[in-house]
């Protein structure tokens, strides 16, 4: 028992250092700027999802309105360079209006759970893509906001597809070792408790709705954050950022993966980006392609992609000794 | 001074009063038994008791202090605990995880999100111990998944003795166990030291009349019969609508 545990934990940290290693040198043996512009966008996608994750995944908490707080921070970010300020302000106001956009979005949608909660964060998500679409003065309608520039960080230009990538890494990095300690922490610990037992954690002495408020901001801190990169990565934000299938995507990024995992999220991140971008290339209808992995997915592995194979793994690995020692 | 005090506690549902006039006085250390027929109120008078119902009219005094209107979440900070009829358990962590659950639940390091939870000595000491008192400590980093239901029993009470409660009710603690189970909860809950004062819901006459000094006759809400054991038993009102014969 005791041995197996450790191969296991050995096996983990060998891979991850392996798959950070990988991430690391991406640029010199991944040919083509094209390739580490995606792998960019599974990077902050995948904080995104990260985001999502720590309410649907750990809270319990399904929010289909994840793509307008998306959108209000990628906003934020557009018209404070459009007025003519600096990077770092319009980072700090984007991050601000996330957090202060999710504080709304928590109050009203936490009155409820389960379906309630999904029907009340897609009303708003809708409500601020209809905003987005029609408050044309301030978003500029159906033509969206250009962002002309991208920040140069210690003097290194973000216009550079190699420093844009080590930057999100570094985003991404620091984005899931804070998702990790959350897990692990006391905090974390209770808000798993509120999503299997809400009443008994009531009963224990636990304030359910106020362990949940703390969750939504910092699900929408990484949500901003994400938002931030999406905006200087495309340079361009418009209505279409905020629709519902935005929000359906992010989603599917989580249950594909394996929600309340760590390494779930990420991996769904990657999965839909790359079907996105490069399978698009191929096939016309790639939606549809989508549609059929995520089918596929849920019959197979309903738990997601990662424990799915973790499981399937064990599985076959357990056959394999069973024939070589019968 | 009383341990709990309900004064004139009333509650329905529409036109259906399932709690009607209620009054209980409970001594600190005394052992009180609830009993009466299904429906008879009982679930609905802890459910008051403990805040997840709010009662239309009566006070709830704990210790002296009035908390009828006290939010629910902050009773157990007050000393009071509960058990479920209805086993509410994590059910994807290990019987240790649970218990500190429970302790951490009175603890201000719920709101910590970077330490470790698992070096939170505090905790699992405190949890082992609560296991110990209810024999469990020796599977203690079982799942909760691989557990009988015997035993989950014994967790759900070793969750409330690990909250060092002033006042423990039971809600059926003796529901669904086979013979030798519930001579071991019967074991931990005689265990329970006289400063903590118990309440219980009971059907299973056999363990609960051993257990209890008072009795308290509930019947379509109202409370029929109180008094000592030998007393309510002899009751004819009792034999009517309860003993039946």
């Amino acid at each position: 028992m005791n041995g197996t545990m450790n191969r296991d934990m050995a096996g983990r940290i060998f891979a991850i250092v392996v798959a950070f290693g990988a991430l690391l040198t991406l640029p010199y043996w991944m040919h083509g700027i094209y390739y580490v512009n995606v792998a960019s966008q599974i990077l902050f996608y995948a904080v995104f999802a990260l985001g999502l994750n720590v309410l649907v995944g750990y809270g319990g908490l399904v929010s289909l309105g994840h793509a307008g707080l998306f959108g209000v921070s990628a906003y934020a970010t557009g018209y404070m360079l459009q007025l003519g300020y600096g990077h770092s302000l319009a980072i700090v106001v984007a991050i601000a209006m996330g957090l202060a956009s999710m504080a709304i979005y928590a109050v009203l949608s936490l009155r409820s759970t389960g379906i309630g909660f999904i029907m009340i964060t897609l009303a708003l998500g809708e409500i601020l893509w209809g905003l987005a679409y029609r408050w044309i003065s301030l978003t500029g309608g159906d033509n969206g906001i250009n962002v002309p520039t991208r920040p140069s960080p210690f003097g290194y230009s973000m216009t550079n597809a190699t420093v844009f990538y080590y930057v999100t890494l570094t985003v991404f990095a620091i984005a899931i070792a804070l998702c990790w300690i959350f897990v692990r922490s006391p905090f974390g610990a209770a808000l798993r408790g509120t999503r299997d037992q809400p009443r008994r954690m009531n009963a224990l002495g636990y304030h359910v709705w106020a362990i949940r408020f703390w969750a939504c901001l910092f699900s929408g801190l990484l949500t901003a954050v994400s938002a931030i990169l999406f905006v200087y990565y495309t340079q361009f934000i418009s209505p279409q950022t905020l629709a519902l299938t935005s929000s359906a995507e992010v989603l599917l990024m989580v249950i594909s993966g394996g929600p309340g995992t760590l390494l779930g999220p990420i991996f769904g991140a990657g999965l839909v980006v790359v079907v996105k971008n490069v399978v698009s290339a191929f096939i016309e209808r790639w939606n549809f392609l989508l549609g059929a992995i995520f089918v596929a997915i849920v019959i197979l592995m309903p738990e997601g992609l990662v424990p799915g194979s973790v499981r399937l793994w064990r599985l076959a690995m357990r056959q394999r000794r069973k024939r070589a020692a019968p | 001074m009383s341990a709990l005090t309900v004064s004139n506690l009333c509650k329905s549902f529409g036109g259906l009063h399932v709690t009607t006039n209620v009054n209980l006085d409970v001594e600190p250390g005394e052992r009180r038994l609830i009993i009466g027929p299904n429906g008879a109120g009982k679930t609905t008078l802890f459910n008051l008791i403990t805040g997840e119902l709010t009662p239309d009219s009566g006070s709830i005094k704990l210790f002296g202090e009035d908390i009828t209107r006290t939010a629910s979440r902050r009773r157990p900070h007050l000393g009071m605990a509960r058990t479920y009829q209805i086993i509410t358990l994590f059910a994807r962590d290990s019987i240790i995880h649970n218990v500190s659950l429970a302790l951490l639940g009175l603890s201000p390091a719920r709101w910590n999100p970077i330490s470790n939870m698992r070096h939170q000595g505090h905790l699992i000491e405190q949890g082992l111990a609560a296991l110990e008192r209810v024999g469990l400590a020796h599977i203690a980093e079982r799942p909760l998944s691989q557990t009988s239901y015997g035993e989950r029993r014994r967790v759900e009470i070793a969750m409330a003795l690990a909250q060092n409660p002033k006042l423990l009710l039971l809600d059926e603690p003796f529901a669904g166990l086979s013979i030798d189970e519930r001579q071991d909860v019967h074991k931990c809950l005689m265990a329970i030291p006289r400063d903590v004062t118990m309440v219980m819901i009971e059907h299973n006459m056999d363990v609960a009349l051993e257990f209890a000094e008072r009795i308290t006759l509930l019947h379509f809400g109202q409370v029929i019969v109180e008094g000592n054991r030998a007393e309510v038993v002899d009751n004819p009102r009792t034999r009517e609508v309860y003993l039946g014969h």
